[in-house]
């Protein structure tokens, strides 16, 4: 297979600093040969890179279930860059980036990448780069679904607009950003102001575990859950339990990180949002000494000894 | 179809890159799982699943993505799989 194009993804609620974001990245000569995708094309002020404009619009698949909705609309977008590029009609690029609207569900455009098998051939899922306003983002997480869906999809997390709110409010969103999602890194970009190449390197693997428990950290009870497993999980019978998971419960589980110890040389990579499962990937070695499988779930009602015992009973069974 | 490269479909993530071998032991625990339920998978040529109730209802399905829609309309319920009944099956289970 031809090396595949990383799709990058940028989202963040309505105002929380989105398009200065992505405009301060462009400017970057790090990021050059960057194919640009948007809603809005009159916002971002770059001219040196390719933009695209899309309209937002999905095709509804027959399970009726929105986060694996297809976003018809992206998956021609791309397919048509990649055309264009392969004639030579445009300047060859090396990777994308989609800027959502603050209203967006990024599992679609994730649904988009690992599910179409034309885009999926070409393309590979890049980070989630999610934008929390220092003023508005505790409010918004408190009240706006969408808000916090961005967050658990997130692979990075950037606090915008530090400068103007008062620290004590950044270090408590900072905190409770690490909480709601212990997968993702958080960083703080006042004016755009961050190394670029951080937010756009590959995702990083899930770090050690950090904190213990499952903490109620929002008005929608969504709470984050880190679990190790010390024995070998079979991945036939992991597969079987989390695709049953998500069925089950995949409205109320917003993410699924981890890695897991299957037995080979190094870990199993496995990365959800929503429904939508990316293909797990092996590491040739693990990141660090710690040898146990760990997995971050972040979600609704998700109770840790239930979730725990159904893993463990499942792998039992393969044993 | 894709022009560029032939692509016609992919699998299912919990399934790509398996062998014959291991669809077998797929196969084999999820009827461990699915007889708590009350229904029966078999592997039909190594390309398709069929899915029966005790009452005859069947389904065929092409991967275990489907196959849970497909055994939750068989039931009329979700079937979980943190449900204690089950979870208790399955730990008392011979490995």
């Amino acid at each position: 297979m031809a090396e595949r194009l990383p799709v990058s993804i940028l989202t963040g609620f309505l105002g929380s600093g989105k398009t200065t974001l992505l405009s301060r990245m462009l400017a970057s000569p790090r990021l050059g040969e960057t194919a640009v995708i948007v809603n809005e094309i009159g916002e971002v002020g770059i001219d040196h890179h390719l933009l695209r404009r899309v309209d937002e619009r999905t095709v509804l698949l027959a399970s009726g279930c929105v986060c694996c909705t297809l976003r018809g609309d992206l998956s021609e977008e791309l397919l048509d860059l990649l055309s264009r590029r392969t004639r030579g009609e445009i300047p060859r690029f090396r990777r994308v980036m989609v800027e959502t609207t603050g209203l967006a569900d990024p599992a679609p455009i994730l649904s988009t990448l690992v599910s179409e098998p034309v885009v999926q051939h070409h393309f590979e899922r890049g980070p989630v780069i999610t934008t929390v306003d220092a003023l508005n983002g505790t409010r918004q997480l408190d009240r706006q679904p969408e808000s916090l869906k961005q967050a658990a999809a997130a692979d990075r997390l950037v606090i915008t607009k530090g400068d103007l709110a008062d620290r004590e409010v950044v270090r408590a969103l900072k905190e409770r950003l690490g909480t709601l999602n212990p997968a993702a890194s958080v960083m703080e970009a006042s004016f755009g102001d961050v190394d670029p190449f951080q937010l756009i390197r590959r995702a990083e693997h899930v770090r050690p575990v950090q904190s213990a428990g499952s903490l109620v950290i929002s008005a929608h009870d969504v709470h984050a859950l880190t679990l190790t497993f010390d024995e070998e999980l079979d991945w036939t019978a992991f597969g079987i339990w989390l695709t049953m998971l998500l069925q089950a419960r995949g409205e109320d589980l917003l993410r699924v990180k981890g890695l897991l110890n299957v037995g080979g040389p190094g870990p199993l990579v496995l990365d959800g949002v929503q429904h939508v499962v990316h293909p797990p990937t092996h590491l040739d070695e693990w990141p660090d000494g710690d040898r146990r499988s760990r997995i971050v779930f972040i979600g609704r009602g998700i109770e840790r000894d239930a979730v725990e015992a159904s893993l463990l009973a499942f792998n039992h069974v393969a044993g | 179809m894709c022009a560029l490269c032939g692509v016609l479909q992919k699998s299912h993530w919990a399934e790509s890159g398996g062998s014959r071998r291991e669809r077998v032991f797929r196969v084999e625990l999820l009827n461990r799982v699915l007889e708590h339920f009350g229904l029966r998978l078999d592997d039909w040529s190594g390309s398709v699943y069929v899915l029966r109730d005790r009452k005859g209802g069947t389904r065929v399905v092409t991967d275990i993505g489907s196959l849970w829609t497909a055994a939750e309309e068989l039931t009329g319920r979700p079937l979980d799989p943190l449900d204690p009944a089950l979870v208790a099956t399955l730990a008392n289970a011979r490995g």
